[in-house]
């Protein structure tokens, strides 16, 4: 019986996590414009990618402002096949190829703008091999390379700030988790789609709706919450009650990971959007050599006020305390007539809600997209495993240090590896400081 | 609705290429997961080390075939004790979170620029699997039953594939049925009580992570061999992901689960792809619920919700014993 009543409630669970998210489904149907190109995935789907088709050569071209050139055409050329195309607005190209093979992508260099012109003029045409189902880039940097003139003084800076943003964001996702690990004893994988949940209610209410920003980011914290109750409710305090172990429980979040990320790719498709930032949270501002959107400062100070909010309430409040209590040692917790239950909930709830809120943010730090929370989960183990797994405040810290050396990794290491820097820390630092940088010393072998 | 067609690419499904590669990893984790306990989530990291072994060999240093076989499991069993020095005595989802990070670190670095030349960047590497093709004993033709037939470079992949599959479950059946075998079970079961009885349980953990690792870098071999491509981006952590689900399907600490798991997975992956496109072409399903683009997505919601349901309500799989595995962190 109790596992009939199990199945049923599932479902029910099942049914839930739609019916919250069909709002963004239609959200999709009606801005219409950005549909999944026909092979969205094909990193992400191992073994099926020679079925694939859908192959794409795509790009964008922005000048030296770092805005958009429109108007500039584009051939892609290669083995019988010739398509020529012009930039959007926002600079942007899209060419659909027949097939995977080389292209040769040229840009004609009559068609830039007064001024502007290519920093490798000897890599145009560009030459690009396809494979199957592949979408591939192909980019044409304009102007002087901008690398060597600002100063280095100026780029740590800039990149210390960069990284100090990161960093806070990182942050809200990593006290959650941590709460939850603390609490419930949970690695919870499905931690990085609560992330982009949360931003594409976000892109929901502000994009598709028209909302202000700020309103779209409180919906998103709001509706994450709630979403995190009927997690809780609906399966994990189901799967404690069967005594569930917590290796079952983690492959569970797996699954439910899984299950989430396909079903964003469903409603939201495989493109990339900006959140829509409006004149004033658009506006770059500069505090010296450091340039920032206002949107980013804004950010900034949520993060900060988000997590003092949380750190007073654990500190402070008689419910913190519990959690506190509860993290320590549930059945001691229990003894002493804390509904461990209901502590467990409301942690749910707050986790849940910090990580839509987080979504939002990186939402616009990089563009929203359905795997916008998988592409951060391991930064937030790395900040967690940091500061020491179960420790609210450790996060905080490892979180810090985890976004300052992503963004600053950019100063020695190529662009393209600075995941590496940090996912490298996490590993060393298992090995010398298992307990993390805040964490007790305690048996974890 | 083409009901032929639909049978003969799912039975194709069963017993295609993927369904080696994954069983073949999914053996992998089964010594590790099933047998030993340890939850590790790079496998991909070994597929991928195994592939790129091979391919590098032979393209860029220009060695002959075998060097390049030698070359991918001599780096599996490098990557193991690299894996296992700092890992394998710390709790289990330390070592879960561990693995998963340097599988995409690993996977980060090859498909990085800036070592473009060595492994080919986010293109990766072609043109090293003509010696393996031309050892193929099989003269030109199709070979298999009716319709669900392979030409012979595909057959000629299946075969050797389906050779190493069941060696490998044979190699598993004899170690698991040795003490060596007793001793790995011990650990999964209380590796104190085994810690008690003098055993080095580093030990017998580091040898059970290299050799399934090296199960993972024969998958490996096996994938690139019959796409004569690696890519970086196929070793992301979903392929992990899913031999985990197989491997649950099937049924962990079982010789043959992963095998089975692996066929079954396949066989429904590639039944609820043709049976949509069917419905939709036929008009059963109109295109504005699903669209043709949609199909893909929601057999991947279908493998997320399979793995959930599996583990809560049948963590044994199909042919496990529910005595035998305990899914469960001590």
């Amino acid at each position: 019986m109790r596992t009939r009543a199990a199945q049923a409630l599932l479902l029910a669970f099942v049914t839930a996590v739609l019916a919250m998210l069909l709002p963004a489904a239609t959200a999709s149907a009606v801005t219409g414009g950005h549909e999944p190109p026909s092979s969205p995935l094909a990193a992400g789907l191992p073994g099926l990618v020679m079925q694939g088709g859908g192959e794409v050569v795509q790009g964008q071209v922005r000048g030296e402002d770092g805005e958009g050139v429109p108007e500039v055409t584009i051939t892609v050329e290669g083995d019988g096949f010739s398509e020529e195309t012009e930039t959007d607005d926002e600079g942007r190209w899209r060419v659909e190829l027949p097939g995977p093979g080389a292209y040769s992508v040229t840009l004609d260099e009559e068609s830039l703008p007064e001024g502007a012109s290519l920093r490798n003029p000897d890599r145009n045409p560009l030459e690009v091999q396809v494979s199957g189902g592949q979408q591939r880039a192909a980019l044409f940097p304009i102007g002087e390379s901008t690398r060597e003139t600002v100063g280095t003084v100026d780029r740590l800076l800039q990149t210390a700030a960069s990284g100090l943003r990161f960093g806070l964001v990182l942050a809200l996702a990593a006290v959650g988790l941590s709460l939850i690990f603390g609490t419930t004893g949970l690695t919870n994988f499905a931690h990085g789609e609560l992330l982009t949940l949360g931003a594409l209610i976000a892109f929901f209410f502000s994009s598709t709706l028209g909302w202000p920003l700020l309103v779209a980011a409180l919906m998103a914290l709001l509706l994450s919450g709630a979403f995190g109750y009927a997690l809780d409710l609906g399966l994990w305090s189901r799967l404690r009650k069967r005594g569930t172990g917590l290796i079952a429980m983690m492959i569970v979040s797996i699954g439910l990971a899984i299950f989430m990320r396909y079903f964003f790719l469903y409603i939201f498709g495989g493109g990339r959007q900006s959140l829509r930032t409006g004149d004033w949270l658009g506006q770059v501002v500069a505090f010296g050599p450091v340039r920032f959107r206002t949107l980013d400062l804004v950010s900034m100070v949520i993060c900060v006020v988000a997590i003092g909010a949380v750190a007073y309430a654990l500190l402070r409040t008689r419910l913190g305390k519990a959690t506190r209590a509860v993290s320590d040692n549930p059945a001691l917790a229990s003894a002493t007539g804390i509904d461990v239950e209901r502590v467990i909930r409301v942690v749910w709830v707050v986790g849940a809600a910090l990580a839509g809120l987080s979504g939002v943010m990186l939402g616009g730090i990089i563009q929203v997209n359905f795997a916008l929370g998988q592409q951060a989960l391991l930064l937030i183990f790395a900040a967690v495993t940091l500061g020491g797994l179960g420790t609210a405040f450790g996060s905080l810290v490892g979180a810090l240090i985890v976004g300052l050396l992503v963004e600053m990794s950019v100063l020695v290491l190529p662009a393209e590896l600075k995941y590496v820097a940090a996912l490298a820390i996490l590993i060393i630092v298992l090995l010398i400081r298992p307990q993390g940088i805040l964490g007790r010393r305690e048996r974890i072998g | 609705m083409d009901w032929g067609n639909i049978l003969v690419n799912t039975l194709r499904a069963g017993i295609g290429v993927e369904a080696v590669v994954y069983a073949l990893a999914a053996i992998g984790l089964n010594v590790h997961f099933g047998y030993t306990g340890l939850l590790n989530f790079g496998q991909a990291a070994f597929l991928a080390v195994g592939a790129y072994g091979l391919a590098i060999s032979i393209t860029i240093a220009g060695l002959p075939f075998w060097f390049g076989i030698v070359a991918g499991l001599v780096g599996a069993v490098l990557l193991a004790l690299l894996l296992g020095i700092p890992t394998l005595r710390l709790r289990a989802d330390y070592l879960a979170i561990v693995t998963i990070a340097a599988a995409e670190i690993f996977r980060l670095v090859v498909r990085a620029n800036s070592v473009r030349e060595y492994t080919g960047g986010a293109n990766g590497i072609t043109g090293f699997a003509t010696d393996f093709y031309a050892l193929n004993p099989l003269p030109e033709g199709r070979y298999g039953i009716g319709s669900v037939s392979f030409d012979e470079r595909a057959s000629w992949i299946l075969l050797v594939g389906w050779i190493l599959v069941f060696l490998s479950c044979l190699v598993v059946y004899l170690l698991m049925r040795s003490p060596w075998g007793r001793v790995i079970k011990g650990i999964r079961e209380d590796e104190d009580a085994v810690r008690s009885l003098g055993k080095n349980v580093y030990g017998y953990k580091m040898q059970s992570l290299i050799l399934g690792g090296v199960f993972g870098a024969l998958a490996g071999f096996v994938f690139v061999l019959a796409r004569a491509a690696v890519q970086p981006d196929i070793y992301g952590t979903e392929l992990t992901f899913f031999a985990y689900t197989i491997l649950i399907l099937g049924g962990a600490a079982r010789v043959f689960g992963p095998v089975v798991g692996a066929s079954i997975f396949w066989m429904v992956l590639v039944f609820t792809d043709a049976f949509l496109r069917q419905a939709i072409s036929a008009g059963v399903i109109s295109p504005s619920i699903i669209s043709g683009t949609a199909v893909g997505q929601i057999r991947f919601m279908l493998v997320g919700l399979a793995l959930m349901l599996l583990v809560i309500f049948r963590p044994q799989g199909i042919f496990g014993d529910k005595r035998e595995l305990q899914l469960d962190v001590r």
